[in-house]
């Protein structure tokens, strides 16, 4: 069962520096094992993450097999404007996961 | 490395002779830290005063840490919600929850994993939160087991196990659970496999120092089931006790086996007044 957890700050104050926090819950399989019959286990890995303030995209980054399951990208931004951030990880297999945070800029 | 595992009875000869020489100078090869560490060490297992106890907490990197701290970057709280969604979801024949007998978590299993194992009157001995966990959908819900490490069954006990966070752990007050604390410390003392070592050689002679450069833990089950970073997933205490197990080259018990409860509840006992942790995040 896919599932994020965000950790957005409620209130910034304008152009104060916040820190943005995912966690995503994904099994993150390399795609160089093998299971215990020696066949190759296929890889499944989330392969993009983005996140856009109000519709701007203001990160993104790719994943690799090296990740660890359930992958934690932490990054920073400047609050401009209150407004949702919303965030994406699409992968393997048509993953593809969606979630956002409110945030009120005063 | 399958077959250099034997039994876990504690001698070294019969283990050698069963595995013979190929096996013997693997292993000498493979783990030279751990044999000095069992020929050198003289055999004193003193325990650990009781104000000199660490959680393995207090050994993580700054980022494990912070992980363990903030329960938006403990992968952990997935298996957390997944309980939670479990304790209210109606289960078994007689479709009923966790939640349906026992309310609110937050207030009837607040404590619960501070004094597991604990001891069961039918059974005649102690069992853990998993057996429980079992025992009361078989009783209550009329619903098949849950299997040893199952997502589900660790999604409950790592949602049951969060209700106990921050308070101590319970020292044992029922005088029936005596001999099984001391069978549990016996098993903590046996030098066991094929490098003849005791879980106390490492864990009290030894914490704080290195073993192939990873510190030396005092074996506190403080925080499970825990977020293993070398798993990528939550493990119960009773996978952790196998992979020491294994480590010892000794064969490990069947997951739900009575020597494991017994030595999980002298850990318990090991720790007493620690603060629980769960769910804990380990490299």
């Amino acid at each position: 069962m896919a599932r994020a957890l965000i950790n957005v700050p409620q209130k910034a104050k304008s152009g104060q520096v916040i820190e943005i926090k995912t966690l995503i819950s994904h099994i993150m399989e390399t795609g160089f094992r093998h299971d215990n019959v020696g066949k190759a286990i296929p890889r499944n890995i989330i392969t993009t993450f983005v996140a856009r303030y109000n519709g701007e995209e203001i990160f993104r980054t790719d994943l690799f097999p090296a990740i660890a399951a359930n992958p934690f990208v932490s990054f920073h931004t400047v609050a401009t404007e209150s407004g949702t951030i919303e965030f994406e990880w699409t992968g393997d297999n048509g993953f593809h996961e969606t979630g956002s945070a409110k945030i009120t800029v005063e | 490395m399958k077959e250099a595992r034997t039994r876990r009875v504690g001698k070294a000869k019969r283990a050698h002779r069963g595995v013979g020489r190929v096996g013997t100078a693997l292993c000498a090869f493979a783990h030279p830290t751990l044999l000095l560490l069992a020929l050198c060490t003289p055999l004193l297992a003193t325990e650990i005063p009781l104000d000199q106890r660490r959680s393995g907490y207090e050994d993580l990197s700054r980022d494990s840490k912070a992980m363990e701290d903030d329960d938006t970057a403990n992968p952990a709280t997935f298996w957390v919600l997944d309980g939670e969604a479990l304790w209210n979801a109606k289960a078994g024949s007689a479709n009923k929850s966790c939640a349906d007998c026992h309310g609110d978590a937050a207030q009837s299993m607040k404590g619960v994993a501070a004094r597991y194992p604990a001891f069961d009157e039918r059974l005649g001995r102690p069992i853990d939160l998993e057996e429980r966990i079992n025992l009361e959908r078989r009783d209550r819900q009329n619903a098949p087991p849950l299997k040893f490490e199952s997502h589900e069954l660790l999604a409950l006990t790592a949602f049951i196990g969060r209700q106990s966070r921050g308070l101590p752990i319970a020292e044992a007050a029922d005088p029936r659970l005596k001999p099984f604390i001391a069978q549990g410390r016996a098993l903590y003392e046996l030098r066991q496999g094929q490098i003849n070592m005791s879980c106390a050689q490492c864990h009290d002679d030894n914490w704080g120092k290195k073993l192939a450069g990873n510190i030396v833990p005092q074996a506190h089950p403080t925080g499970y089931p825990i977020y293993r970073l070398e798993w990528q997933s939550v493990g119960s205490l009773q996978r952790r006790l196998r992979n020491c197990i294994a480590g010892m080259r000794a064969e490990p018990f069947d997951f739900g086996a009575p020597d494991y409860v017994a030595l999980e509840l002298f850990l318990m006992q090991r720790a007493r007044g620690m603060t629980i942790e769960t769910p804990g995040v380990r490299p």
